[in-house]
């Protein structure tokens, strides 16, 4: 109701045609206005010539590292020469494709779930089907597919498969916590409060220390746990602690009314909450979910600090190669593009995303 | 859920029994049943390890804490060398978080509210300069910005090479250096009395907030004031103030205080990050106040700036503060990543503790109990500060 207040005159107060009136007033309105805009022009020409020159100008493109240490600029032949060390960290060469095609798969996984066109059943099956056959290419099968020790996976697909694999383990996790902090059973209630307030308490560098140190103590003697897995154990533990606040945000949002009408036509508690709660709770909190799964991207290069190779990781060994050693601002600068398209990306895709959920439940 | 009558025993007879099932709720038997397999869970895990402990030959227990640590900290508050107690050293730990986390929520803060302030000033290009800045900073993963803040304070010149900002500050790959206030020859009397002057103005601006009268005219009136008498007492009791300012002696930098690399890179990673994430907080708090109060404000005839300090921000702050809480202690938490770039903080000490000692779980436990208790205090406080604020804004006139 209020969008459209605010979206009409604003639509209409701006007629084409007027850009340049419009672009003079923002820049030159008043005399502080142009103050301001002349020393914010100052400041640019202060950092932009420099950064530019390191950038393009200076930089060397190709060649070896004694080219790049010749030059003032970036090396960008470094990253032509490490890209695949990057991307893929130890992975034997000869079995790249598959790491690759798991980061192809995940990633078409990931433009499936994003289309609104594509949320059925079968996505739900499709998930841990996706997730299976990502870790199937990653680690191999004895016997049929040459076995790859978790130890020389890297880059991209580590980052992918864990962000992906935690996320989806830890929102039904969630799901459960938030009803029960919302139910009216205080022993559960109890539980779940103190499960997330003290998971939201403590930072994630010391749940992966506790996935490294404390984990491998805590199972019965004589078994063991493969680092990754206990990783991503903790962290989905973790991360359902903030996804549960998001999703207990929705139940908040859906009348109290729902409820009691479905418990008029006899339904019990599940029935309700799969049926009438649930489906409305969750679609109100999808873009919340979606910032908080742009978050969890980024945390994700906390892996580095426990020596797993994840993206972050790989890059900063890759400039530690004894023959391209030391050019790490290329390396970062890299994969915060990586980053950064992730982020930006998906940021874009959350405030659509509400404003199409928005309209339909306006219509 | 609404069908407690079936499932609630019924206590017929009221009083604390009754009170208790009705408040534990339905299904009790259920509940308790929960409640024990989380305990039985907890104590398989905590046997286990006391057993594989016991394996490894270490037995469990705090007495680590009295015994000599081994290692060095590149930097603390308080004064600590090898040999000293792993408790001493959790502590110094401790203190530089803090040290670093109140730093870096006053600069975020500052440095927050001034891009929020431009994001909303109306001039384009400063906004849409604001506008990229936040989304690079917010899209990109904290710790590489840490290890490219790292990288830059390392590949910084030598100190006779330092950069130098306004003559006051050096920044050099052996730390930034910059300068610093000193205080000498201030008798005992002199110091009481600055206490007291100080202890005065801050019950004045604390009462005048109670009954409103805080405006900024009075604020700074008795402000000044308090500065005059602190001078005063300065100059009668002799005492020498001096700001130090660093200063190239030889190959190093003398005078002014100095921040090591690791410490002024986790200081500006966190502060440019965090800044970002105020500043967004701090514009959406704006915007919440709807247009008509501007409006109503400009009927009643008030300029702009007390239409902002008496009608917009007050109810701005009502939106700002609970988020800014969240940010403080996000940064808190965040502040933990300095273990990956090598500043010596809680997490970096007790890592390290864990390693040295094997007593991985104690340590992790006092790491977790600690965090906890920050966490707790400063919700404390923030909601202290958030109820005076809403208080006052919806009590009836």
């Amino acid at each position: 109701m209020t969008a459209i207040e605010l979206a009409v005159p604003r639509r209409m107060a701006r007629p084409p045609g007027r850009a340049l009136t419009t672009l003079r007033r923002g820049l030159f309105g008043s005399w502080l206005n142009g103050l301001v805009t002349l020393a914010t022009v100052a400041l640019l020409a202060v950092i932009v010539p420099p950064l530019l020159r390191w950038l393009v100008i200076d930089a060397t493109w190709s060649g070896s590292a004694a080219d790049c240490r010749a030059g003032d600029g970036a090396c960008w032949a470094f990253i032509a020469a490490k890209i695949r060390f990057i991307l893929l960290a130890f992975y034997p060469a000869e079995l790249q494709w598959r790491p690759v095609l798991a980061c192809v798969l995940m990633l078409g996984l990931l433009a499936a779930t994003a289309l609104p066109r594509f949320w059925r059943r079968e996505l739900a099956i499709a998930w841990p089907a996706v997730i299976a056959a990502c870790w199937l290419l990653m680690a191999g099968l004895p016997g049929l597919i040459a076995p790859v020790s978790s130890n020389q996976w890297g880059g991209l697909p580590v980052t992918l498969i864990i962000w992906a694999v935690c996320f989806a383990s830890a929102l039904p996790l969630a799901v459960l916590l938030a009803l029960a902090r919302r139910s009216n059973m205080a022993g559960l209630r109890l539980l779940s409060v103190a499960y997330i307030e003290l998971m939201r308490g403590i930072p994630m560098v010391a749940i992966l220390y506790f996935a490294m140190l404390i984990l491998p103590m805590a199972l019965p003697a004589g078994q063991s746990m493969d680092k990754i897995l206990r990783a991503i154990i903790m962290i989905a533990l973790f991360w359902a602690a903030y996804i549960a606040e998001v999703v207990r945000g929705g139940l908040q949002a859906v009348p109290e009314g729902q409820r009691e009408a479905a418990a008029t036509l006899g339904l019990g508690y599940w029935r309700i909450m799969q049926l009438v709660v649930l489906p409305q709770a969750l679609r109100v909190v999808i873009p919340g979910l979606v910032n908080q799964a742009i978050g969890f991207l980024l945390a994700t290069s906390l892996l580095a600090v426990i020596g797993i190779f994840d993206l972050l990781n790989a890059a900063k060994a890759s400039a530690a190669d004894p023959s391209w050693l030391g050019f790490y601002d290329e390396a970062y600068l890299v994969v915060a593009a990586i980053y950064f398209a992730f982020g930006y990306g998906g940021s874009r895709y959350s405030l659509w995303l509400e404003r199409r959920l928005h309209r339909e439940r306006r219509d | 859920m609404t069908d407690d009558s079936k499932t609630v025993p019924a206590f017929a007879k009221a009083g604390p029994l009754r009170d208790f099932a009705a408040w534990w709720g339905p299904r009790p038997l259920a509940q308790v049943a929960v409640f024990l397999a989380v305990i039985a869970l907890f104590y398989m895990l905590a046997s286990n390890t006391v057993a594989s402990m016991a394996r490894i030959g270490i037995s469990p227990g705090f007495g680590f804490l009295d015994r000599a640590a081994n290692f060095e900290i590149g930097e603390s508050p308080i004064a600590f060398g090898a040999g000293d107690t792993y408790a001493r050293a959790i502590l110094a730990g401790l203190l530089n978080t803090f040290k670093v986390a109140a730093l870096g929520c006053v600069l975020a803060t500052v440095l927050g509210v001034a891009l929020g302030v431009a994001r909303l000033s109306g001039n384009l290009l400063l906004s849409g300069l604001v506008r990229w800045y936040v989304e690079i900073v917010r899209n990109t993963p904290l710790l590489l910005q840490l290890f490219l803040w790292v990288a830059l304070a390392h590949a910084l010149p030598g100190p006779r090479q330092a950069l130098v900002l306004f003559d006051a500050v050096f920044l050099t790959n052996r730390g930034v250096f910059v300068p610093r206030p000193v205080v000498d020859g201030l008798p005992a009397w002199g110091m009481a009395t600055v206490v007291l002057v100080l202890g005065a103005w801050i019950v004045h601006l604390w009462s005048g907030r109670r009954r409103a009268t805080n405006t900024p005219r009075r604020v700074l009136v008795s402000g000044v004031a308090t500065f005059i008498a602190l001078a005063a007492i300065l100059l009668l009791a002799g005492a020498r103030v001096a700001v130090e300012v660093p200063a190239l002696a030889g190959f190093n930098i003398r005078g002014g205080a100095s921040l090591t690399p690791e410490f002024a890179a986790l200081l500006a990673g966190l502060t440019v990050k965090f800044s970002a994430a105020i500043s967004e907080v701090v514009r959406a708090g704006i915007l919440s106040v709807r247009a008509g109060q501007w409006e109503a404000g400009r009927a009643l005839g008030l300029r702009d700036g007390q239409i902002m300090w008496r009608v917009v921000l007050p109810q701005a702050l009502r939106v700002i503060t609970p988020l800014t809480t969240s940010n403080y202690l996000d940064l808190i938490k965040d502040s933990s990543l300095a273990v990956a770039i090598g500043y010596p903080d809680l997490v970096s000490i007790v890592n390290t503790t864990a390693n040295t000692t094997g007593q991985a779980f104690e340590a992790l436990l006092i790491l977790i109990l600690v965090y906890l208790a920050i966490n707790l205090g400063v919700s404390a406080l923030m909601n202290l500060y958030n109820r005076r604020i809403a208080l006052r804004g919806e009590a009836p006139a």
